[in-house]
C-alpha cells in the first residue's frame, strides 16, 4: 500500500489518508497489488496480435528475437506503440463527431436544446470549409459546417481541411513525407490493417502512418471538437474560479461531473442555476447545488461558465471519500471502474450516460441530445433525492481550495495581447525575440500513480516560468496547476523569472494560461501556428523556441496527442518512457532521428527538473538557429552561448 | 529453518516474468530499463521448461551434496554456511565447465562472455533486505513460492488430512 502522497495537494493527502483509515482501496493500493508489473509489457515487446502468439521477445538477447510469424522487437514495438494512437486518436475523434453531429441537430431540428453560441467563430471554421458565409441565415451555415465536418472523419478522397491549415512549411513537409492526413476514420483503420498479422513490418513505415493517424487527431477529431465546442457553447474567455476537494460544501447538494465531453455537461451546468431545482434543493433541507468537475469535462465548463475544478484524474476516488458526494455523473474516457466499489462505501449514486461507457452495477440514465435538458434535469433531481441519505458523520471535506483563472484560447491570448479590436500575437512574439521570454511550453497530460503524484508536474512548471519559459496547459496539468496556485497571475511574481514577470504584469495574465480539455491542445496548434504567422520566429512550427511535456502521461490519447505534437516540430518531453525501449532502432529512431524528417521528437526523462532542463535546451538550440539573443536577464538555468 | 523455492506447476502460465525478474537483478542497476538500454546480458537463472501442455519453471534446488561444488576445482563454487544458499565467485572461476556437466537439473549455464557461469544465488542479497528471491516477487500466479520445507509440508499434511476426514464424514453419512 502506497504510504503518502508526499507532493499532492494537501486535501488529497488528507483523503488519501481518509481511504486508508477507512480500509477503501482506491488507485494507489490497486497500484502496489500489481506490482511487479510485466517486463515484456512495458518494453513494448510482448505482441498479442495473432493466435499463432502471444509471443514475446527477449530483451536481454539470449531467448528468442522474432516472433512465431518472424516479427522482431522492432516490428512488434512500433505495432503496438502506434496502435495506441489508434486508441487515443480514436477516443478523441468519436469526442469531436459527436459535437459535430449536435451542432448538425442545433442546426436543423428547431426544438433542439443546443443553439449557436458563437456565430463568429461558426463563420471562421466555415471559411475553413469554403462555406459562404455573408448574408445567409446562421441555421443554414451551421448546418453545412457541420456536414462539412463530418466529412472530415470518412471523406472517401482528398486531405483534412483543417489540418491544411497549418503552417504552409509544415504542409509541404507532410505532403513530402507522405503523412498529410486523408481522413479522420481512414487512418485509425488503416493503422489496424498495417499492424495486423503480416502487413507492415518496416517500423518506421509503421511509426510514420502513425504519425499520420495521429495528426488526423490533433489537426482534425480534436481540432473539431475544440472549435465546435466553442460555436456550440461558446469561445471561452477569461474567467476567475476555484479549486481542489475544498469547493464541495457541505450543507448543499454536491454533483460532480466527471468525462470528457461538454454535451450533457453543459446543461447541467446550466440547470445547477436554475431556481425551480434549487429551491427543491432547498426543500429537502440543503442550502443550495454545488457542481463540480473531474478531468477533462471539468475543464470544458469550467472554462465556460467557471464551474470549480473538484480535482484530477486521480482524485476522482477521492472526491468520493469525502462522503459529501449526492451524485457523481460520467460520460467518456478516464473514468475508473473502480468508482463503483468506492461510491457503494457512501451512499453516493454513480450515473453512468453515455451508451459507449457502462460500468457493471451502476445506474445508467442513458443521454440523448435531443432530450438533454429533460434528461439533465432527471440526474439533477436524482441527486437532490439523495440528499436525504447523506450521513452526516460520514462527511468529511477538506478546506484546501485555491483560486485560478482560467479560459485562454487561441483567439483571447490575440485579444489579449493586442486588444479587442486590434488582435495580435505581435508583443508575444517581440517578447520572444528580444529574449524577454527564453521560449514556451505546453506541459499538459494525465496523472499516473506510477510517479509521485504531483510531482513531476508542478517541478516541471516552477522550473520553467523560472526560466523564463511562458507554460500553456491543458487537461490534468492544468488541474494540477491550478491546485498549486500556478493559474494566478501572482503566481509569476513568487516563482517566475524576471522577464516573465514583465510579460505577465504588462498583459495581465498567469505565467500558466489554461486552455482547455485534453482536445483542447488543438488550442495549443493554433496558437503555435498564429505565433509562425505572425513572423520573425522562422517559418515553420519546428523553427519555434517551444517544446512539450506530458510528464505523468498515462493513457492512449497522451501518445497520440504527443504523435501528434512530434509531427508537428514539437520536441516533446514525457516521464516514463513510451513501451518502446524493447527496440533499440525504434527508441532510437523516435527520440533522435524523427528529428530530421518532422523537426519533433520524442524525449524520456524521469527527474522533472532534468527534464525542464532538457526542454530549455532544445529551447535555446532554437532561439540560436533564428539567430536571436540570449534570454534579457540572467537566468537560473544558464543560457549557453 | 531453511526456505527453499517450491513449484506449483499448475499455477504456472509460462508468462517468464522471473525470467526476466532474475536477470534484471543480476544487471549492474538492478533496474529494467537501465539493463537494457546499457545492452546488459546479465542472463537468468531459473527457465521455464516446457512439457506436453504445461510450462514448468526448473531452478536451482541448492543441493545438499551439491555436485557443482564437489566437481570445482577452484572452490569458486561453495557456501557461505551450513544453511546458506550454493554460490559462485566468479573471480575464482575458470571457466572449466565441470559444474555445466555435474549438474543433474542443467540449472548451470556459460555466461555471455563465456568466462564463467550463471548460477542461482538464490538473491543472497535480498534475502539479507528480507525480500523474497526476485523470481518469487515477480511471479503473479503464485506458481512460485518461497518457504519453509517444514512449513510447506505441514500445509501438505493438513491438506492430507483435510481429505481424509472430508472423505470419512461422508462414508458415515451414507452409512
Amino acid at each position: 500500500m502506497a504510504k503518502e502522497l508526499k507532493h499532492a495537494d494537501k486535501a488529497s493527502q488528507a483523503m488519501f489518508k481518509r481511504a486508508k483509515e477507512e480500509n477503501v482501496d482506491i488507485v494507489w493500493d490497486r497500484f502496489e497489488d500489481m506490482q511487479p508489473q510485466c517486463g515484456f509489457g512495458s518494453l513494448g515487446i510482448c505482441c498479442r496480435i495473432c493466435s499463432m502468439g502471444p509471443c514475446r521477445i527477449d530483451p536481454f538477447g539470449e531467448g528468442p528475437q522474432v516472433g512465431v510469424c518472424g516479427a522482431n522487437a522492432d516490428t512488434i514495438a512500433a505495432r503496438n506503440l502506434v496502435r495506441m494512437i489508434a486508441g487515443g486518436a480514436a477516443a478523441h475523434s468519436d469526442h469531436g463527431r459527436d459535437i459535430a453531429h449536435t451542432l448538425l441537430m442545433a442546426a436543423t431540428n428547431p426544438n433542439s436544446d443546443y443553439g449557436i453560441k458563437d456565430e463568429d467563430k461558426l463563420k471562421d471554421v466555415a471559411a475553413i470549409y469554403g462555406i459562404e458565409t455573408k448574408d445567409r441565415d446562421i441555421k443554414e451555415i451551421a448546418k453545412e459546417v457541420a456536414h462539412a465536418a463530418l466529412m472530415e472523419f470518412g471523406q472517401p478522397e482528398g486531405y483534412l481541411k483543417m489540418a491544411a491549415t497549418a503552417p504552409e512549411a509544415r504542409v509541404k513537409r507532410w505532403q513530402e513525407l507522405g503523412i498529410m492526413p486523408r481522413a479522420v476514420d481512414r487512418e485509425i483503420v488503416e493503422i489496424m490493417h498495417r499492424t495486423h498479422i503480416g502487413v507492415d513490418c518496416e517500423y518506421k513505415n509503421v511509426v510514420r502512418h502513425g504519425m499520420r493517424a495521429s495528426l488526423g487527431d490533433g489537426w482534425g477529431g480534436s481540432m473539431v471538437a475544440t472549435e465546435i465546442s466553442d460555436i456550440l457553447f461558446g469561445t471561452p474567455n477569461p474567467i476567475r474560479s476555484n479549486s481542489n476537494l475544498g469547493v464541495l460544501d457541505k450543507d448543499n447538494v454536491n454533483i460532480v461531473v466527471h468525462g470528457h465531453e461538454p454535451t450533457l455537461s453543459d446543461i447541467i451546468a446550466v440547470l445547477s442555476q436554475d431556481e425551480k431545482l434549487i429551491a427543491k434543493a432547498k426543500e429537502k433541507g440543503a442550502k443550495g447545488i454545488t457542481l463540480a468537475g473531474i478531468c477533462c469535462t471539468a475543464n470544458e465548463i469550467l472554462m465556460r461558465h467557471g464551474i470549480p475544478l473538484a480535482g484530477s484524474f486521480l482524485q476522482q476516488e477521492l472526491s468520493l471519500m469525502t462522503g459529501a458526494v449526492e451524485l457523481m455523473v460520467v460520460d467518456v474516457q478516464c473514468i475508473m471502474p473502480g468508482l463503483g466499489t468506492v461510491a457503494k462505501c457512501f451512499h453516493t449514486k454513480l450515473i453512468t450516460t453515455s451508451p459507449k461507457a457502462k460500468i457493471p452495477g451502476v445506474e445508467h440514465i442513458e443521454f440523448n441530445e435531443d432530450e438533454a435538458v429533460k434528461i439533465a434535469t432527471k440526474i439533477l433531481e436524482t441527486a437532490i433525492d439523495n440528499f436525504a441519505n447523506r450521513k452526516k458523520k460520514a462527511v468529511y471535506i477538506p478546506k484546501d481550495t485555491e483560486k485560478l483563472v482560467a479560459g485562454f484560447t487561441t483567439e483571447s491570448v490575440f485579444r489579449f495581447l493586442g486588444g479587442k479590436y486590434r488582435g495580435t500575437y505581435r508583443p508575444l512574439n517581440d517578447a520572444i525575440i528580444a529574449g524577454r521570454l527564453r521560449g514556451a511550453a505546453g506541459v499538459i497530460g494525465c496523472s499516473n500513480p506510477n510517479v509521485d503524484y504531483e510531482e513531476g508536474h508542478i517541478k516541471m512548471v516552477k522550473e520553467l516560468i523560472k526560466n523564463d519559459v511562458a507554460v500553456v496547459t491543458t487537461g490534468c496539468n492544468a488541474v494540477t496547476c491550478a491546485k498549486h496556485g500556478l493559474l494566478r497571475p501572482e503566481a509569476v511574481f513568487e516563482y517566475g523569472g524576471k522577464g516573465i514577470q514583465e510579460v505577465c504584469r504588462a498583459v495581465g495574465i498567469p505565467p500558466v494560461l489554461h486552455l482547455g480539455s485534453c482536445v483542447d491542445n488543438s488550442r495549443i496548434l493554433r496558437v503555435l501556428t498564429e505565433i509562425v504567422k505572425e513572423g520573425g520566429l522562422g517559418d515553420d512550427i519546428s523553427d519555434l523556441p517551444a517544446a512539450g511535456a506530458a510528464p505523468e502521461w498515462m493513457s492512449e490519447k497522451a501518445v497520440s496527442i504527443g504523435f501528434y505534437f512530434v509531427a508537428s516540430g514539437v520536441y516533446t518531453m514525457i516521464g516514463h518512457p513510451l513501451p518502446v525501449t524493447g527496440s533499440k532502432n525504434l527508441t532510437k529512431y523516435i527520440t533522435e532521428e524523427l528529428e530530421d524528417e518532422v523537426g519533433g521528437m520524442w524525449a524520456f526523462e524521469l527527474d522533472p527538473i532534468e527534464a525542464a532542463h532538457k526542454m530549455i535546451r532544445h529551447i535555446d538550440k532554437k532561439r540560436k538557429a533564428l539567430k536571436l539573443k540570449p534570454p534579457m536577464y540572467e537566468q537560473a538555468f544558464p543560457y549557453e552561448e | 529453518m531453511k526456505k527453499k523455492i517450491f513449484i506449483n506447476v499448475k499455477k504456472c502460465l509460462g508468462c517468464k516474468s522471473c525470467e526476466l525478474a532474475c536477470a534484471v537483478v543480476h544487471s549492474s542497476k538492478g533496474e529494467l530499463q537501465s539493463a537494457i538500454y546499457a545492452g546488459e546480458k546479465p542472463g537468468h537463472r531459473i527457465k521455464i521448461e516446457v512439457y506436453k501442455n504445461h510450462a514448468v519453471p526448473v531452478h536451482c534446488n541448492h543441493c545438499e551434496e551439491a555436485a557443482c561444488m564437489l566437481v570445482c576445482p577452484t572452490g569458486a563454487i561453495h557456501r557461505e554456511n551450513d544453511q546458506g544458499p550454493v554460490l559462485i565467485d566468479e573471480t575464482r572461476c575458470i571457466g572449466c565447465k565441470m559444474c555445466v556437466q555435474a549438474c543433474p537439473f542443467g540449472m548451470i549455464d556459460v555466461s555471455a562472455d563465456g568466462k564463467s557461469v550463471l548460477k542461482c544465488d538464490m538473491c543472497i542479497a535480498r534475502l539479507e533486505e528480507g525480500k523474497e528471491p526476485a523470481c518469487v516477487a515477480a511471479c503473479i500466479t503464485g506458481a512460485l513460492y518461497f518457504g519453509n520445507e517444514e512449513e510447506v509440508n505441514k500445509k501438505k499434511r493438513k491438506k492430507v488430512a483435510e481429505q481424509l476426514v472430508k472423505s470419512q464424514e461422508q462414508q458415515n453419512d451414507s452409512e
